[in-house]
């Protein structure tokens, strides 16, 4: 017990605290267990165990940073959990789960202006806007991404050349600093924090309001073209033709095929929304019912027994079947006929058999992305598969998009285009398989290529900086340190990328942990 | 070629077969027998089964927190796992002992073992510094509790003080660690806690009661432990050492004494076995199996 010396200066007059706070201050005792969880990463590659809170108002979620600030650990963001590689991995840490502050603040069908918190998934936002003739204006792959998630890791979708990235369609949010500020920003307010926190894959704030502008449709269903291709050369070729003609377009190509001239051989899909007067049956078209993906297939399976079925296929043998049987799909007749489809069924190709990742157990896969500019897309494409095929390492899906410049900090929009790869992993084919990345990661860099966080597991410490510039990360490193001087918000993407940021001491390891 | 997992094959291919060093010869096939070419693909070798369902650290290989590294087995062990790769957190209450024995882990290239000072008798503090040592580690892999006093008891002595200070390290202490490893165990579905009892667990001895009763609850304690965790894929070993050479059994001759290194060898060995309770050295399980049989009336009259 300490004795005041001298006695304590008389108050005048205290300031007022203009709100109590509504939650007391946690005590600074160990941490409880029972927030401790296995937080997986989507492709299931890699998983730690973490201390998991989910908050559901704005209160909780300060608190939940001034537990971290008290126990000394850091938090990372996390969303709807669909980043295949480790963006939301914190190991030992805090995870902050915003998937339960899912509200939809506001909207307004005659502006088609939305304004949600962060953790509102696209399955919410579609079913919400689309009896009033709204469409979100980028959507991913899968419906289960968060609004806070796309923001902050500013996905793209098969529109992404006409489009851009989903940042281009934020008008404004509000983002919750780790120093306790909430600040509302707007591409004009705070140029710089806009396109920063914005692709800043949750390394600056949590957002906590975003408002979003909606794509009027005039129809529930879209115009879709089939067309077969041969080979790389054709698919870029297909997509600059139909550049101006259609929304949506996506490749698909047959990773297994290996000879001369026909590595990307595959199909494309062009969408088209239609005009005004098209659709007469609007009001059927437009109901959540008509977009729903079915429920069995073929009418007598269940979905949620589909990936079971598909175990024996996911295998080198049973993918170059299946690939191969897609292609020659092309020799059925009408196989590249346009017909109609919901815009649900189209956006959500990934929902189609729910849990398809199971498959990949027990390695779990990862998703190798790259971004091409346009006049060596096909030439990296085709010396990525070959490189695969020599490797021995083939991968299971592939996907083809075209993309355009953005002017967001983190930027992975190129001119150009990109090409997802699958990769299963196993134990024996790990170390190779990252070796083969890093290999493919050269070839991208010299085209001037880029990467896209959401997707990357392998990349080494110092390749953001080879195709950001060090001009833009030493932007955002300066802004990092202003709205996070404590360094705070982490991830494990975070650390192997930019390397083990410098925290405050620790409260005890500095003192006991000497060694 | 279905997917790659400890159970691919096993049902099929001999065991033997299926774990063999990556360079060695291919098994020749017998003629009309009905052995199928083993299909592993290429890559390191588990050393045990228990390898593929340790949790796979972001810090890299495995590790352990090990309480009582300052002396005796402790300390062995712990040298024993930083020279099979482990990364070893130290706890003992003294800690000059502690850098010595962490000096002597550590080299320039490879700093293996971290310490940190702690009284097992002070339970408090226990909860914070488990989940400080966690998140030093980056996860939580193994942990062996090897703290243990056993003071001089003459015999016709009852130290009430001495007895209770028993019981506060050896069993009390344990409590207060390895619940912690247990919830944590619990939510995690993986790990290995591990406790060193002993041999004098068995019976309750003349020389000193008390000792013999701390080891006993602690054995009964894990065994507890495993019936709670063991179906959720964490293992629970108790490891009955004999007498070992150790400041604690200094001046005393007793029967098939070995020296702590050994001892630490066969419980390193013991960890990635099946086996829930091991017996240190082996010979102890013959022994200590016939002597818990001696009836109680019988065991009285003996001078042990």
């Amino acid at each position: 017990m300490k004795r005041r010396s001298a006695p304590a200066p008389v108050v005048v007059a205290k300031p007022r605290r203009e709100r109590p706070p509504k939650v007391a201050p946690p005590s600074t005792d160990a941490l409880l267990p029972d927030h401790l969880e296995w937080v997986e990463a989507w492709g299931m590659e890699s998983k730690s165990m973490s201390y998991v809170f989910r908050p559901s108002t704005l209160d909780q979620l300060k608190e939940v940073f001034v537990r971290a600030r008290s126990a000394g650990r850091t938090i990372a963001l996390k969303g709807g959990g669909r980043s295949y590689g480790d963006a939301f991995q914190n190991s030992e840490e805090f995870v902050l789960d915003l998937s339960r502050m899912n509200r939809v603040l506001d909207w307004n069908p005659e502006t088609g202006i939305l304004v949600a918190e962060p953790g509102l998934r696209i399955a919410e936002l579609w079913r919400y806007i689309i009896g009033d003739g709204y469409w979100p204006p980028v959507v991913s792959g899968t419906m289960f991404t968060t609004m806070g998630g796309c923001a902050s890791m500013n996905i793209h979708g098969k529109n992404a050349y006409d489009a851009g990235p989903f940042g281009n369609f934020i008008t404004e949010f509000e983002i919750l600093l780790p120093s306790g500020e909430l600040r509302t920003v707007t591409r004009e307010s705070d140029r710089e924090l806009f396109h920063a926190a914005i692709s800043g894959f949750g390394m600056l704030g949590v957002f906590t309001k975003i408002t979003l502008k909606m794509k009027r449709i005039y129809s529930g269903n879209l115009e879709v073209t089939p067309r077969y291709v041969r080979n790389f050369d054709e698919m870029i070729e297909a997509f600059d033709e139909n550049e101006h003609r259609m929304d949506y377009m996506v490749g698909w190509c047959d990773c297994f095929a290996n000879g001369r001239g026909n590595v990307g051989r595959g199909e494309m899909h062009f969408a088209r929304h239609l005009q005004p007067g098209e659709d007469r049956m609007l009001a059927q078209t437009l109901r959540v019912k008509n977009q729903d993906l079915p429920d069995l297939l073929m009418g007598f399976i269940p979905k949620s027994i589909l990936h079971k079925l598909m175990i024996p296929f996911v295998n080198n043998t049973g993918m170059r079947l299946i690939n191969s049987a897609k292609w020659n799909a092309r020799l059925k007749p009408g196989a590249s006929k346009p017909y109609l489809q919901s815009h649900a069924a189209f956006a959500f190709l990934l929902d189609y058999i729910p849990e398809w990742k199971q498959t990949y157990r027990p390695g779990g896969l990862i998703q190798y992305q790259s971004f091409v500019p346009a006049d060596k897309a096909a030439k990296i494409f085709t010396q990525q598969i070959r490189l695969s095929h020599k490797r021995g390492i083939i991968p299971y899906l592939s996907v083809t998009k075209k993309h355009k410049r953005d002017d967001f900090l983190i930027s992975h929009g190129v001119d150009g285009f990109s090409l997802a790869l699958d990769y299963p992993v196993t134990a024996a084919n790990k170390a190779n398989l990252w070796k083969l990345c890093h290999e493919m990661d050269e070839l991208v860099l010299a085209a001037g290529g880029r990467f896209y966080f959401a997707k990357d597991s392998t990349m080494r410490q110092g390749t953001p900086a080879r195709y950001l510039g060090a001009e833009a990360v030493r932007r955002f490193e300066a802004l990092k340190a202003a709205c996070d001087p404590e360094n705070i918000l982490c991830t494990a993407l975070y650390r192997r990328l930019f390397g083990e940021p410098k925290r405050a001491e620790n409260l005890l390891s500095d003192k006991v942990a000497s060694l | 070629m279905l997917s790659y997992g400890p159970a691919c094959g096993v049902p099929v291919v001999f065991a033997q077969s299926v774990i063999r060093p990556r360079d060695a010869k291919q098994p020749e096939r017998k003629k009309g027998g009905h052995t199928i070419p083993c299909c592993r693909p290429p890559g390191p070798l588990p050393s045990s089964p228990f390898e593929y369902m340790a949790p796979k650290n972001p810090k890299g290989g495995r590790s352990a927190i090990i309480i009582g590294a300052s002396s005796g087995i402790g300390e062995a062990l712990a040298k024993r796992m930083a020279r099979a790769g482990y990364r070893v957190a130290l706890v003992a209450r003294r800690e000059a002992e502690l850098q010595r024995v962490a000096e002597a882990i550590n080299r320039k290239d490879r700093k293996l073992a971290t310490i940190y000072p702690h009284d097992v008798t002070k339970f408090e503090e226990a909860p914070k510094l488990f989940q400080q040592i966690v998140h030093d580690l980056g996860g939580f892999d193994t942990i062996v509790y090897c703290s243990g006093v056993m003071p001089p008891v003459a015999k016709n002595e009852y130290s009430f003080q001495k007895d209770q200070q028993v019981f506060a390290v050896n069993v009390l202490g344990a409590m207060a660690w390895l619940n912690e490893a247990a919830t944590r165990c619990e939510r995690q579905e993986s790990g290995t806690i591990v406790a060193l009892g002993s041999v004098a667990g068995d019976r309750g001895r003349k020389g000193q009661p008390v000792y013999c009763a701390s080891k006993a609850a602690l054995a009964s304690y894990m065994e507890g432990l495993r019936k709670r965790l063991g179906h959720r894929g964490v293992r629970v070993v108790t490891i009955k050492p004999g007498p070992v050479s150790t400041p604690m059994t200094e001046g005393l001759k007793m029967p098939f004494m070995i020296s702590a290194d050994e001892a630490a060898n066969q419980i390193f060995r013991a960890l990635n076995r099946t086996r829930t309770t091991a017996y240190v050295p082996i010979i102890w399980w013959p022994i200590m199996t016939a002597i818990r049989c001696v009836p109680s009336w019988l065991f009285r009259g003996k001078d042990i």
